[in-house]
C-alpha cells in the first residue's frame, strides 16, 4: 500500500521550545491515521508542516509522494485542511463562504455554486445556507469548516482537532459528518485530545508527546502493549488506599493506579474471577469497597502507561468521564 | 492561463469578500464615511477660523492636508484586516490553499483602496460645500486625487508588513498611530513648517506626507503665496517626489509584505 502522508524525522523548533522533536509518520493511502496526544504535544505544528504553513527546521515530510516544502503548491492542490479554530469568515454566509473557497481553488463561478449546495445538502446546512456564519451554533460552524475543507475534492484530508471545544451534542453531530467522510474512503489524518474519538475512526493511532511518536499501531494493537483487563475498585475510605493496594498486588501484574478519592486501578494477568478474588481479599482485610468493575483497556490505560500520565482533558469539556486526576 | 492573471483574478474575489465584510458591519462602515466629513468640517471651521491670514483662504490650503492625513489613517485598516484574519486562522486556511501569496495581500489592498475612493469622494464633497475649490483643470484635479489614491495604495503595503508582523490585531493600531500620528502631523499638513524648530523642520520638509500635500495643493490649484512651502527640493518639486516616495515605497514594502505573508500563521 502507498502512503500517503509520510515524514521523518522532523524537527521544529520556535525559540527555546521544540514543537516537533524527531517526529516520523506514515498514513496510508485509504486509511485514517488518529493523531492522539494531549495539548501541547506538537499536533498543530505536525498539520501545519503537513499543509505546507511551515517549514521543519529538519526532517523531510511528503504528502501524496510531493515534498511540503519544495512542491508546496502541488501539495495545496492536494489536501484539504479543517483547523481546531473555525477558519472561516464568520461576517460572511455559509454559501458564501464555501463558494469563496470554490473561486480560490479556481471553479469558476458556476461550478464553486452548485459544490457549495452539493456540500450545505450533505452537511445539513441548507436552511442555514443564507445566515452568517455569527448566528451558526459551534457545531454548525464545525461542520461548515469541514465543508470547507472538502470542496475541491481533495486526496488527503488532515482535520485538526475537529471537536475540540464543542459541547457533546455538537461533538455527536461533527463525529457524524467525520464517519461519513472516513466511509468514503479518502485518507485522513485527525488529530485529536479525545482518546474516544481515535477509538473511534482511526485505523491506526499515533501517540505523540514532546513533538514525538511514542508508539503507534492499530487502537487493539495499542492496547494489548498496557496488557489485560483491568479491576477498578472505589473505596468508601481513601485512608486505606495504601493496605488495599498491597493485598490487591497479589493479584495485579503491574504498579495500581490510584487517586486521593480512593480509585484504584489495576492491570489483572486474567480476567476469570478476579473481581471477585479482589473483592473477597479487601473484604478479609476489612477494607469496604464501594464500586468494583473489571473492563478492558482503554486507551485511557495507553497513554497513561506510554506516559506515566493520564490524557487531561480539554478544559472545555465539563463532562468528559477522563476528568479524574490520577496519581501513580 | 499566466500565474499574474490567476493572483489578480483571485484578489479580485478576496476582495470583494472583504468589501461584503466591511458593507456588513454598519457601524464600522459609518465611521469611514463619518469620520472623512468630520475632519474636513472640524478642521475647515476650528482650524480655518483660528488661523486666519487676510486676503487668502487658509481652508483651501487645508483641504489637501486633511485628504491626505485621512488617507494616511485609513492605511491602518489594511495591517488590522490581515492581523485579525491571522487571528481568526483564515489566513492559516488561505495559505493552505493552491493560490499565489500576492491574491491575498492585493485583495487586501484592492479592497482597502476602494475605501480610499469613497473617503476621497465624500471629502470631496464636504470640501465643496465648505468652500474648498479645484482652482486648476478637472485633468489637473483628477491627477491630484489619483496622486492621493497611489500614496494611500502604496502605505497599504507598508501596513500590510505592520499587520503580518504583530502579534494582535489591536497592536496594529496602536502601533501604527506611534508613527502615523507624528508622520500626519509634522508635516505641512495644516501649518507651514517654516516656523517648526530646527530638527521638526528638517523631518517635516523631507517627510513624504508634505511632499504629497504639496503636490495636491498644486494639482489642486490651492498653493498660496502666503504659505510658501519651503526651499528643500521634495517640496520645490513635490510630483516628482511624490512619484518617487510612491515608488519607494512599494519596491520595498510589497516585496516585504509577502515575505512576511509566506511566513504568517495563526499563533
Amino acid at each position: 500500500m502507498t502512503a500517503a502522508i509520510v515524514a521523518q524525522g522532523l524537527v521544529k523548533r520556535y525559540g527555546e521550545t521544540t514543537a516537533l522533536n524527531g517526529f516520523d509518520l506514515e498514513v496510508a493511502e485509504g486509511t485514517v491515521l488518529g493523531l492522539l496526544g494531549p495539548n501541547g504535544a506538537g499536533k498543530t505544528t505536525a498539520v501545519r508542516v503537513f499543509a505546507t504553513l511551515i517549514e521543519p527546521d529538519a526532517g523531510h515530510a511528503e504528502v501524496a509522494g510531493l515534498d511540503v516544502v519544495r512542491q508546496a503548491r502541488q501539495v495545496r492542490q492536494t489536501i484539504g485542511l479543517s483547523g481546531q479554530y473555525a477558519a472561516v469568515d464568520e461576517m460572511l454566509t455559509g454559501q458564501e463562504n464555501l463558494e469563496l473557497l470554490g473561486r480560490l481553488h479556481h471553479l469558476g463561478r458556476r461550478g464553486a455554486r452548485s459544490r457549495a449546495w452539493e456540500l450545505l445538502e450533505r452537511f445539513g446546512l441548507t436552511e442555514a445556507a443564507n445566515r452568517r456564519l455569527k448566528e451558526y451554533s459551534g457545531g454548525m460552524r464545525r461542520r461548515l469548516d469541514l465543508a470547507g475543507a472538502l470542496v475541491a475534492r481533495p486526496k488527503v484530508l488532515i482535520l485538526d482537532e475537529p471537536t475540540t471545544g464543542l459541547d457533546i451534542r455538537s461533538r455527536e453531530a461533527t463525529w457524524e459528518t467525520v464517519g461519513e467522510l472516513v466511509s468514503g474512503g479518502s485518507t485522513l489524518l485527525l488529530t485529536t485530545q479525545y482518546l474516544e474519538e481515535a477509538d473511534r475512526f482511526a485505523d491506526r493511532i499515533a501517540v505523540i508527546e514532546h513533538g514525538a511518536v511514542l508508539a503507534g499501531g492499530t487502537p487493539d494493537e495499542l492496547k494489548n502493549q498496557v496488557g489485560g483487563h483491568r479491576l477498578e475498585v472505589t473505596l468508601s475510605r481513601p485512608a486505606d488506599l495504601s493496605r488495599a493496594r498491597s493485598v490487591l498486588a497479589s493479584v495485579s501484574a503491574g504498579e495500581p493506579v490510584s487517586d486521593a478519592e480512593g480509585h484504584l486501578s489495576v492491570t489483572v494477568t486474567a480476567a476469570d474471577g478476579v473481581l471477585v478474588d479482589g473483592i473477597r481479599r479487601l473484604d478479609a482485610a476489612g477494607i469496604e469497597v464501594v464500586d468494583a468493575s473489571l473492563r478492558r483497556p482503554t486507551l485511557d490505560d495507553v497513554f497513561l502507561a506510554l506516559t506515566g500520565r493520564i490524557v487531561e482533558p480539554p478544559i472545555e469539556s465539563s463532562s468528559e468521564k477522563e476528568a479524574q486526576e490520577v496519581v501513580r | 492561463m499566466s500565474s499574474l492573471v490567476w493572483a489578480v483574478g483571485d484578489g479580485m474575489v478576496l476582495a470583494k469578500r472583504n468589501l461584503i465584510r466591511t458593507l456588513r458591519m454598519p457601524d464600522l462602515f459609518m465611521s469611514s464615511l463619518i469620520m472623512p466629513i468630520m475632519s474636513t468640517l472640524l478642521f475647515a471651521y476650528i482650524f480655518g477660523s483660528a488661523i486666519e491670514a487676510p486676503g487668502v483662504s487658509y481652508r483651501e490650503f487645508l483641504l489637501a492636508g486633511v485628504f491626505v492625513q485621512t488617507v494616511v489613517f485609513n492605511s491602518v485598516i489594511t495591517g488590522a484586516g490581515l492581523a485579525e484574519d491571522i487571528q481568526r486562522g483564515i489566513v492559516d486556511r488561505f495559505r493552505s490553499l493552491p493560490i499565489s501569496p500576492y491574491s491575498v495581500l492585493f485583495g487586501r489592498t484592492a479592497s482597502d483602496l476602494a475605501n480610499n475612493v469613497l473617503s476621497l469622494a465624500v471629502m470631496v464633497l464636504a470640501g465643496l460645500l465648505v468652500g474648498w475649490r479645484i482652482d486648476s483643470s478637472f485633468g489637473e484635479g483628477v491627477a491630484g486625487l489619483l496622486l492621493l489614491l497611489a500614496f494611500a495604495y502604496a502605505l497599504s503595503w507598508l501596513l500590510a508588513v505592520v499587520g503580518l508582523s504583530v502579534r494582535a490585531p489591536e497592536v496594529v493600531s496602536n502601533a501604527s498611530f506611534m508613527v502615523i500620528m507624528p508622520m500626519s502631523f509634522i508635516a505641512n499638513t495644516y501649518v507651514s513648517p517654516e516656523g517648526f524648530p530646527g530638527p521638526l523642520r528638517v523631518i517635516a520638509e523631507w517627510n513624504p506626507v508634505s511632499a504629497v500635500a504639496q503636490a495636491a495643493r498644486e494639482l489642486f490649484g490651492n498653493t498660496n503665496p502666503a504659505y510658501p512651502p519651503g526651499d528643500t527640493w521634495p517640496l520645490q518639486n513635490p510630483i516628482v517626489a511624490s512619484i518617487g516616495w510612491i515608488v519607494l515605497i512599494l519596491v520595498i514594502f510589497v516585496p516585504l509584505a509577502t515575505h512576511r505573508y509566506r511566513k504568517a500563521v495563526r499563533r
